[in-house]
């Protein structure tokens, strides 16, 4: 990571990083701040603020007043009950700028919310998906086959992100040679001015300017062609979504984007990370590849590769016992319900054969659920699968160095080796 | 004890016996039929546990809440015939009752 996040660190006012989560007080814990995730010391905030005050008000930080939701059950309550907690205007920890706010159905409440979704869904949708399988098998296959063996390399830049990006660009038929602009446009798009990657908000415009530029071609090139099955094509001739202002078709073709680049790609690092911290899984992983299903929901509860996501309290209203007013800004910490051992058995050990490992809360639930979940999952499996049958072991063989946000849960790099079969 | 059965996207049949007071869902899922997921545990909040209930038994099994309606409304695979087997509770009356599993729960 660049000079300017550690600078940052040192410099804000905000930052937790190195305090002791057990003896400041308690109301003065605000996880917000993009410091202790990218330190890699956020867990043991979470679990105190669980155990001691699992509904918290933090009063005062860089991004104003907000609720914390710790616990799992305390967030289903939240996720369920959609016209209490509104997705509306943000589902991000930040209050937007009206005018910088693009329109997509992750943050619009029903019935629009259902109406665009409707319409996106079967992209993802796994009799789609099915068809797709063998093509990204294919392609995982000449990504891992191209990789070095025996020598260290970055597995972020040259796994995670590479076949994302591969795969984004075959959801959207987005030419393949201009792939890596969409990776550009999702990173600048999730970006912080001055974090590392966008040196200020007027680069960050300029990229998402591109990027609608860019899909306002391809949606005039498909709109007068016959309808396809990709992305572009769907949103350009589906009854809901044809008639779309600009900055809505932008905004949610940046949500598809960034919900199928930042989470998938994480996770795909964060595997090599979870089954390095625990050989005895990666053991069994070796001696079982039929464990490969089950090690990718949990890879995804592992990880959590969105730590949060945000809603806005229509109304005054109690959850739990605390009163919140409308208006009030509520934070799900997935992160955070995914540790609650109330609900998750030994919830801080990576288990590959982990029972009921589906039931986790990284892809959220309620109307709002992850639309790319089967996706994400598909994308999980066939690369392990086609690791295992290639590798002995993908070895860490030094510190990763993760994402300054407190929203985006993942990895900029990790050094890796691989070792062959015997 | 109750009898379902359920029939698979391809035709296999797993006849189960529920208990009264339990929910169509549970009994798939402690039962192992395939083609359930139940990702949410049985808080009408995912979709996993989508089910075709066959013909008179669709009245059989009551009506929909609204919280199932606005989940089933986003799927994709959505049937008139469509229910989440987690909020079909199992009484006596549903004894004999038939459901098809998807071929794919999202």
């Amino acid at each position: 990571m660049s000079e300017v996040t550690a600078q940052e660190h040192k410099q804000s006012k905000w930052s937790m990083v190195g305090k002791d989560p057990y003896t400041m007080p308690l109301e003065d814990i605000d996880l917000s701040h993009p410091g202790i995730w990218q330190a890699n010391e956020f867990l043991p905030f979470l679990e105190r603020l669980r155990n001691e005050e699992p509904i918290h008000y933090c009063k005062d930080s860089a991004v104003g007043p907000y609720w914390s939701v710790l616990k799992y059950n305390d967030i289903m309550q939240v996720e369920t009950n959609p016209d209490v907690y509104s997705s509306e205007p943000t589902i991000g920890i930040v209050d937007t700028f009206e005018e910088l706010t693009l329109p997509s159905f992750i943050a619009m409440d029903r019935p629009k919310h259902d109406e665009q979704r409707r319409i996106a869904q079967p992209v993802v949708a796994p009799a789609n998906l099915k068809n797709l399988e063998v093509l990204i098998r294919e392609r995982v296959g000449k990504i891992l086959d191209g990789l070095p063996l025996e020598e260290e390399f970055d597995w972020v830049s040259s796994v995670s992100i590479e076949l994302t990006t591969q795969m984004l660009a075959t959801l959207f038929d987005f030419p393949f040679d201009d792939r890596y602009k969409l990776t550009y446009w999702s990173d600048m798009a999730t970006s912080i001015p001055g974090g590392g990657l966008a040196n200020s908000q007027q680069e960050r415009l300029e990229a998402i300017q591109e990027c609608l530029a860019y899909f306002t071609r391809l949606w005039n090139e498909r709109v007068n062609a016959e309808p396809g099955f990709d992305l572009v094509s769907m949103l350009a001739h589906g009854e809901a979504t044809r008639d779309m202002p600009p900055e809505e078709f932008l905004g949610n073709l940046l949500l598809l984007i960034v919900g199928g680049n930042d989470t998938t790609r994480n996770s795909i690092s964060g595997g090599v990370v979870a089954l390095n911290e625990n050989p005895g899984e990666y053991e069994k992983l070796r001696n079982d590849h039929s464990l490969i299903p089950n090690m990718v929901s949990e890879i995804v509860r592992w990880q959590t590769p969105l730590a949060y996501m945000r809603r806005t309290a229509t109304q005054d209203t109690d959850l739990s016992g605390t009163q919140i007013k409308a208006g009030d800004k509520v934070i799900m910490w997935y992160v955070s319900g995914n540790r609650d051992e109330e609900v998750i058995d030994r919830p801080n050990d990576f288990w590959i054969d982990r029972p009921n490992a589906r039931h986790h809360l990284s892809f959220g639930f309620g109307i709002h659920r992850c639309m790319g979940n089967r996706l994400a999952e598909m994308q999980l499996r066939i690369l392990w699968e086609e690791i295992v049958t290639r590798f002995n072991f993908v070895e860490v063989v030094g510190e990763p160095q993760r994402v300054y946000s407190s929203f985006i849960k993942g990895y900029t790099y990790l050094p890796v080796v691989l070792h062959g079969k015997d | 004890m109750v009898q379902i059965l359920f029939i698979d996207h391809d035709g296999s049949e797993h006849k189960v016996d529920a208990k009264p007071g339990s929910t169509v869902m549970l009994a798939a899922v402690t039962n192992g039929v395939p083609g359930i997921d139940a990702d949410c545990g049985g808080s009408c909040s995912c979709a996993t546990c989508h089910v075709f209930v066959h013909g008179e038994w669709l009245e059989k099994v009551g009506q929909m809440n609204p919280t199932e309606e606005a989940m089933l409304s986003l799927s994709p695979d959505r049937k008139e015939n469509s229910r989440l087997s987690c909020q079909i509770p199992v009484t006596e009356d549903l004894d004999g009752l038939v459901v098809t599993t998807p071929e794919f729960q999202f």
